[in-house]
C-alpha cells in the first residue's frame, strides 16, 4: 500500500491516506486486510452534498457502518450580525440564510418583530395575502431545486432542465415584485416593502397554468419511472419515532403519514382561509418524500388562484401598516440604475418638507423601538418548521435572534437515515433532505 | 435585562443616534399569575400534577404574548424535561431545539439556555428557560429525552459555552475545532478577528478531538 499512500504511525497503528490514484489496486489491497477500518470523506466540496457538506463513511465493503457529517462550512455569523443593524435591516440578513426559500426567513423574523410589537393583527390583510402568494411561489421555486438536484444526483438529467426552466418562470415574478431573483428583503416588519406593479395578478394567473401542465410532464418523467424507483424506494427508511424524536419536520415527516403542517395546524398570515390539502405519503423513504414535494406544487398552485382572487378584491388597500413610526416612509420605483427611492418620494422630503426628512432619517438610522421580551414564531417553510427565537431588550437592534432551521434539524437524521446501507444511497438519503447549508450554518 | 445608558451599545465612538445621554432601565419579565390564560392553565395544572416538586422546581411562570415560558431550576431540568415529554397529558414529544442567550449583567445567571417544545398530541407550545453562571454553565444535557437536541447543544456550548453534562459528544459544530472564546456572547466582538486557514497545521489523527 506504501506504493501510493503516504503513511503515519499514529497511538491507534499505521494511518494511510490515500487522496487518489490506482482505485483498483487500493480496494485490492484493502480486501487482504480484513481488520482495518476504511473511513472516506466525502465532502465538503463535492457535487452531491447540496452544497459544502462533509460526511465521514466509515466501511465495510460497499456498507455504511458509521456516519457523521461535518458543517460549519457556511457559517457566517448572521445571528451575531442582526444585534448591531436596526430590526428592519435584520431581514436583510436572515433572508440569506436559507437562500432557497428566502421568504420563508424573512416572513418568520417578521412575524417575530410584530408580535414583539404588538401588532400582529395590524398588518393589513393584503400585505399578508401578498406575504402568502410570494411564499408559496417560493415553496414551488425551492421544491424545483430539490427535484431538479435530486434527480440529477441520482443520474436523471432531463428531469433538472425542466425544473429548473420552470423555477426560472417563478424567478421572474420574484424579479417584477421585488426588484431581485433572491433574497430579496420584500417581506418588512408591518408588511410588505411596496405593493405589487400593476398587471402582476395577470400575469400571475397565466402562470399558474403554465406550471400546472409542465409541473406533470415533469412528474411524469419519475413517478413509475424503474430506475427512479430503484434509486428511490426503501431508501433512506427513517419512521414515525425517528422523525419525532430527532425534531425531524417538514415532508420527511409527513413522508411517515404524519399530516403535520403548521400552515394546517397552527396558521399563521390567514392561511385557515385558504383551502389546500396537506400532502402525506406512507413509505417513510426517499421515494415518498419526492412524491409529497412533487405533489405540493400543486397544493401550492391552487392556494396562489385563491390569492389572485383576494388580490382582485383587496385592490388598492395599504400593504403596510398604518403606523408611521414603524412603516418606512419611501416606496421605491425602479429606475435607470436599479431599484432605489421613488423620485416622487425624495422630491418631497428634499424639497418641500423638513419633517418628512427628519422622519425619513431617523427612521432609517436609528429604527424603531421593540418592547422588550422574547417570542418565537414559527412557520412551514418548504423543509419543515422554521422557527425564529427573538429576544428584545426594548432597544432598535435585537438582542438576540436566532433561527431554528430546518435543514439543521432534520440534516441530524442523515446517520439514522443511512447507516447499514449502500454508500450510494447516502446521495438520495441526503438529496431526500434536501438540506440548505446556508440554513445549517448560518 | 441591562441597564443601559447610552442607546445602541455605541461607547467611546461616534454615537449614531444622538441619544448618548438616554437612560434605559433593566428589563425582567414579571411572574404571571393564575388564571394565565389559553391551555396555560392546564399545562400547568397537568405538570403539577405529574411532577410533585412542582413548586421547588419552577423558579417563575411567564406569560408574556401569548406564549408560555416556565424557568426551571437546571438540577431539575431533567426531570421536569421527561416529565413533560411522558405524560400523555402533557406529551411534550418534540424539542425544537435550544437557543442561548448571553445576559452579561444578569448576575450569576448570565447565560441562559431557552427550549422550545412542541406537542403535536395537543398543538400545544411552551418554553423552557434555564440560566446558569459565566463561572459554572453546566447544564444537563437532554439528548436522552430528546435525541434531536445533540447538535442545538453542540451549537449552544459552541457560542455561548454552555457545557451540557451527559452529552454524548459536546465539540464545536459551526466555528473549527481549535476556535478560542464562544462568539455569541455579548463580549465577544463582531469582527476583527484574524482568520487563517492558509498555512494552518492539521493535528495528527491520534491527537484530534475523538468521537465517541
Amino acid at each position: 500500500m506504501s506504493t501510493f499512500a503516504s503513511s503515519r504511525e499514529t497511538t491507534e497503528g499505521t494511518i494511510y491516506s490515500v487522496t487518489g490514484g490506482d482505485w483498483d489496486q487500493v480496494a485490492s489491497e484493502i480486501g487482504s486486510a480484513k481488520e482495518e477500518r476504511v473511513v472516506v470523506n466525502m465532502g465538503p466540496q463535492h457535487p452531491s452534498t447540496h452544497g459544502v457538506l462533509r460526511l465521514m463513511l466509515e466501511l465495510e465493503g460497499e456498507t455504511i457502518t458509521e456516519m457523521r457529517c461535518g458543517i460549519g462550512y457556511l457559517h457566517t455569523g448572521i445571528e451575531k450580525n442582526t444585534e448591531f443593524r436596526t430590526w428592519t435591516q435584520g431581514v436583510t440578513f436572515v433572508t440569506r440564510m436559507d437562500y432557497l426559500s428566502p421568504l420563508f426567513n424573512e416572513t418568520a423574523y417578521c412575524l417575530g418583530v410584530e408580535k414583539l410589537l404588538g401588532i400582529t393583527n395590524d398588518v393589513p390583510e393584503r400585505a399578508s395575502v401578498i406575504r402568502v402568494m410570494m411564499m408559496e411561489f417560493n415553496r414551488i421555486s425551492s421544491h424545483m431545486v430539490a427535484l431538479g438536484t435530486g434527480a440529477l444526483e441520482l443520474g436523471a438529467i432531463t428531469p433538472m432542465f425542466f425544473a429548473f426552466r420552470e423555477r426560472e418562470k417563478v424567478l421572474d415574478v420574484f424579479e417584477k415584485v421585488s426588484g431581485l431573483r433572491m433574497n430579496m428583503a420584500y417581506i418588512r416588519p408591518g408588511g410588505v416593502a411596496q405593493d405589487l406593479p400593476e398587471g402582476t395578478v395577470s400575469h400571475v394567473r397565466e402562470l399558474v397554468k403554465d406550471l400546472r401542465k409542465n409541473f406533470k410532464d415533469n412528474a411524469n418523467l419519475l413517478i413509475g419511472n424503474s430506475i427512479w424507483i430503484k434509486r428511490t424506494k426503501d431508501v433512506g427508511y427513517l419512521d414515525l419515532a425517528g422523525c419525532i424524536t430527532l425534531g425531524v419536520t417538514g415532508p420527511v415527516l409527513r413522508s411517515t403519514g404524519m399530516p403535520w403542517d403548521l400552515r394546517k395546524t397552527q396558521p399563521y398570515c390567514g392561511y385557515e382561509n385558504y383551502d389546500f390539502d396537506v400532502i402525506t405519503a406512507d413509505t417513510c423513504d426517499v421515494y415518498g418524500r419526492f412524491l409529497i414535494r412533487m405533489q405540493e406544487l400543486e397544493q401550492s398552485l391552487r392556494i396562489i388562484e385563491q390569492c389572485c382572487d383576494k388580490l382582485d378584491q383587496l385592490d388598492g388597500a395599504p400593504v403596510m401598516v398604518a403606523d408611521k413610526k414603524i412603516a418606512w416612509p419611501a416606496q421605491l420605483a425602479l429606475g435607470g440604475d436599479g431599484l432605489g427611492n421613488s423620485l416622487d418620494h425624495i422630491r418631497q422630503i428634499m424639497g418641500t418638507s423638513m419633517e418628512s426628512l427628519i422622519h425619513h432619517f431617523k427612521i432609517v438610522t436609528e429604527g424603531f423601538r421593540v418592547p422588550a421580551g422574547q417570542v418565537y414564531t414559527p412557520v412551514e417553510s418548504p423543509r419543515g418548521e422554521l422557527g425564529a427565537h427573538l429576544v428584545s431588550d426594548g432597544g432598535t437592534r435585537p438582542y438576540r435572534v436566532h433561527f431554528r432551521t430546518p435543514s439543521f434539524s432534520n440534516l441530524q437524521s442523515t446517520s439514522a437515515m443511512c447507516e447499514g446501507s449502500l454508500i450510494a444511497d447516502v446521495v438520495a438519503a441526503v438529496a431526500s433532505i434536501d438540506p440548505v447549508m446556508g440554513d445549517v450554518d448560518r | 435585562m441591562s441597564e443601559q445608558k447610552g442607546m445602541f451599545g455605541a461607547s467611546g465612538t461616534g454615537d449614531t443616534s444622538g441619544y448618548g445621554g438616554l437612560e434605559r432601565s433593566s428589563y425582567s419579565p414579571t411572574s404571571a399569575s393564575r388564571p394565565y390564560g389559553s391551555y396555560f392553565d392546564d399545562v400547568a395544572d397537568e405538570l403539577e400534577k405529574a411532577f410533585p416538586e412542582f413548586s421547588d422546581a419552577i423558579e417563575k411562570v411567564v406569560v408574556d404574548r401569548g406564549e408560555l415560558t416556565l424557568h426551571i431550576k437546571r438540577d431539575r431540568l431533567f426531570e421536569v424535561a421527561k416529565t413533560l415529554r411522558d405524560t400523555e397529558t402533557l406529551r411534550f414529544e418534540v424539542c425544537l431545539g435550544v437557543s442561548g442567550v448571553h445576559y452579561p449583567s444578569d448576575k450569576d445567571r448570565e447565560l441562559h439556555a431557552v427550549y422550545e417544545l412542541l406537542s403535536m398530541t395537543h398543538n400545544r407550545r411552551i418554553r423552557l428557560e434555564v440560566s446558569v453562571s459565566e463561572s459554572d454553565p453546566h447544564l444537563p444535557s437532554l439528548v436522552e429525552v430528546w435525541a434531536g437536541t445533540n447538535w442545538h447543544e453542540r451549537e449552544a456550548y459552541d457560542m455561548f459555552g454552555i457545557i451540557f453534562d451527559g452529552h454524548p459528544a459536546l465539540t464545536r459544530i459551526l466555528m473549527p475545532d481549535d476556535w478560542q472564546g464562544y462568539p455569541q456572547r455579548k463580549d465577544y466582538p463582531l469582527g476583527g478577528i484574524p482568520v487563517e486557514y492558509i498555512g494552518a497545521t492539521v493535528p495528527a489523527p491520534d491527537n484530534r478531538r475523538s468521537y465517541r
